[in-house]
């Protein structure tokens, strides 16, 4: 392997040499042309670099293209540099605008976009006046995409190329999908992908961390087309059911359940009869604080996360349902106590 | 190709266009522009000295002189513009654009609409690619705590937070010297040295209940180090409780959700989790919630603790029937 900054020496001579030229190169010219391919002793190991190196700078950017006089050169294809494709267009960025791209740049926590992101800016400064990164201190959007499926899935989704993986459901049952994925997106701090599942021939978004082993492409690029104007959001989030407007009243320990106080309508300080319902002897009393049910199913979890500081009186099916809850943990708990007392 | 080889070939093509423009430009300056070492851009200049068009005689190749402190540049037509964006380029560049937009209250907006529509342009047919990529940063925190937040830390004011702790169940009170402001993809994060710990400490912003920028310096101590960016949020240490729970198939999302260390099928789509925490105040409230979906399996006092607690709650229902 040639050191890197020998192999940066060699595709900046190729750019230039297919930059200069106004005819197409053959790949015998280019050999000859930059000087560092005499390192090649044979002609093999020379295809090969050169394979290499037109994939890397196509990676850069660069408009490599391929053809012939046709009248010349009958078997073999020329190279050269599509000028007319290969510079950025004639734009100039302020420095409040290069210092945005400098915070935009450093969203990706990934290696495959962070690169590709700080390379970009890069290629723009050189548009650019005299930056002042200083002047956007103190706020910082990260994004990370931790999940194993989310390199071949972007580059999928890149390209519009189907792809097949094993997917596990949120009741835990894995099978075989098979999509053409149209965007990635991340919500709440998921990703999930988007696209078209052949199988169902339906719209399918997919949780990333629920993709288990390889993604592999079962289709060419550009295999399909997208459909226009996607909302990722609205893809992602299922059908929103209409909010359960009913206001519930529970009874809160002094100080405690204090996420529920936040967002409480209204919060009645324990009287000295203390509200309605509420065994009152001895202890701290209660407070009677209400709240929007929104989802009757959440809420009860919600409330039975509290355990003994918050008690539901009403509506009803609330009540009942933070019973059922408590009662389904202190069996679970008692079952665990019970596997861990046998083993012993 | 290695990243580092190709965001080097990437800039000197930029550097190149960059400097024709500037002949006579100050080394210092340009490095800071390029965001590189003196040392490094001396290297660039080394290694474009060497390159040229086909023929390599002196006359074919690049021009570079330096030796003043001053940079001229000549004989690099070829390359006298710079390189356009390829498609991930874009697509990371636009994306992350679109991601910042969302950050509310943003001072620079007018300079972010402004570049969002130039880095269009420049994108050319990649831009359209950029729509694979989408990231919804979340709204989890109210705009006026995320504002004081960021005032906080831009001048270097101490902040007073009335912060919930939902683990524990409580609303503390802390002074708090604000070292930055993040977003790890979902929620809102203040990353500063608190005065109630002594430490730097990270708090959602999502549950500030009160803040109040103080008229007091808050430039935090300088052994006060925030956490590295490229590093996990949460980092495990020696002092870490180790749990261990049973998950229902219901309740698998619990292992993506938290971090844990450990993970074993055990059929029909339940999973045995181990992980670590600093705290596991949070264990017993999580057990209770998902009633019976998630059993603690050790240690046993958090077992305990679980079924003590719901045969307690029940108890009081028993107790204050609704219409008792």
């Amino acid at each position: 392997m040639a050191p890197p900054a020998h192999r940066t020496e060699r595709l900046l001579n190729l750019v230039i040499c297919l930059l200069s030229t106004r005819s197409w190169l053959t790949k015998e010219q280019i050999r000859a042309a930059v000087p560092q391919y005499a390192e090649c002793a044979t002609t093999e190991a020379f295809d090969r670099m050169f394979e290499r190196d037109k994939e890397d700078l196509r990676e850069l950017g660069v408009p490599l293209v391929t053809g012939s006089h046709s009248s010349w050169f009958e078997d073999e294809q020329g190279y050269r540099i599509d000028r007319g494709a290969y510079a950025l267009p004639d734009l100039e960025f302020s420095a409040e605008e290069l210092a945005v791209l400098g915070l935009a740049s450093r969203v990706w926590q990934q290696a495959s976009l962070a690169g590709p992101a700080a390379r970009a800016l890069v290629k723009l400064k050189a548009l650019g006046v005299e930056t002042d990164d200083e002047s956007l201190v103190g706020v910082e959007p990260r994004v990370r995409a931790a999940e194993p499926a989310f390199e071949p899935l972007y580059a999928a989704t890149r390209d519009r190329a189907a792809v097949t993986f094993t997917y596990r459901t949120r009741d835990g049952e894995a099978s075989r999908r098979r999509i053409e994925p149209w965007v990635l997106t991340s919500r709440a701090g998921h990703w999930y992908v988007v696209g078209h599942d052949r199988d169902r021939d339906a719209r399918r978004s997919f949780r990333l961390s629920r993709i288990e082993g390889p993604v592999q492409r079962v289709g060419p690029a550009g295999g399909y087309e997208v459909p226009p104007d996607l909302e990722p959001g609205e893809l992602v989030l299922p059908t929103a059911e209409p909010a359960d407007e009913r206001m519930a009243l529970v009874l809160v320990r002094p100080d405690r359940g204090v996420l529920l106080r936040q967002r409480a309508v209204m919060v009645e300080p324990a009287g000295p009869a203390g509200p309605a319902g509420a065994a009152q002897e001895d202890g701290p009393g209660w407070d009677a604080v209400h709240v929007v049910v929104r989802d009757v199913r959440e809420l009860a979890q919600e409330l039975a996360g509290y355990g003994p500081d918050v008690i539901a009186v009403e509506p009803p099916d609330l009540r009942e349902r933070v019973i059922g809850v408590l009662g389904g943990a202190l069996q679970g708990s008692t079952a665990a106590e019970v596997a861990a007392g046998s083993a012993v | 190709m290695t990243a580092a080889s190709a965001e080097r070939l990437s800039r000197l093509l930029a550097m190149v266009p960059w400097l024709l423009q500037r002949q006579g430009v100050g080394l210092d300056e340009a490095a800071r522009h390029f965001g590189i070492t003196q040392a490094q851009l001396v290297k660039d200049l080394e290694l474009l000295f060497v390159c040229g068009t086909p023929g390599h005689m002196p006359d074919d190749l690049i021009e570079a002189d330096w030796e003043s402190g001053q940079v001229f540049l000549g004989n690099a037509d070829a390359i006298a513009r710079p390189l356009r964006l390829s498609v991930d380029e874009a697509v990371a560049l636009l994306a992350g654009l679109r991601t910042l937009a969302q950050v509310p209250g943003l001072h620079e907006r007018a300079a972010l609409e402004s570049a969002l529509t130039k880095l269009s342009a420049a994108a050319g047919d990649a831009a359209v690619s950029a729509s694979a990529l989408s990231v919804d940063l979340g709204r989890g925190s109210r705009e006026d705590v995320l504002s004081a937040a960021r005032d906080g830390v831009r001048r270097h004011r101490r902040l007073h937070l009335r912060y919930l702790v939902p683990s524990r169940d409580e609303a503390t009170e802390r002074d708090v010297d604000p070292m930055r402001v993040l977003n790890t993809g979902d929620r809102w994060y203040l990353e500063g040295w608190c005065h109630r710990a002594e430490a730097v400490r990270l708090f959602r912003l999502d549950r500030v209940v009160e803040i109040e920028v103080l008229d007091a310096d808050g430039t935090p101590p300088p052994d006060a180090v925030g956490r590295d960016a490229d590093e996990r949020l949460f980092t495990p240490s020696a002092e870490d409780v180790v749990v261990t729970i049973d998950l229902e198939p219901a309740a698998r999302w619990v292992a993506t959700y938290y971090p844990v260390e450990h993970v074993v099928e055990l059929g029909d789509g339940r999973l045995r989790v181990t992980l670590r925490a600093a705290s596991a105040d949070w264990v017993p409230r999580l057990a209770l919630r998902l009633g019976g979906e998630l059993r603690v399996v050790t240690p046993p006092q958090l077992a305990g603790e679980v079924r003590r607690r719901a045969d307690e709650a029940l108890a009081a229902y028993a107790e204050a029937s609704p219409n008792g």
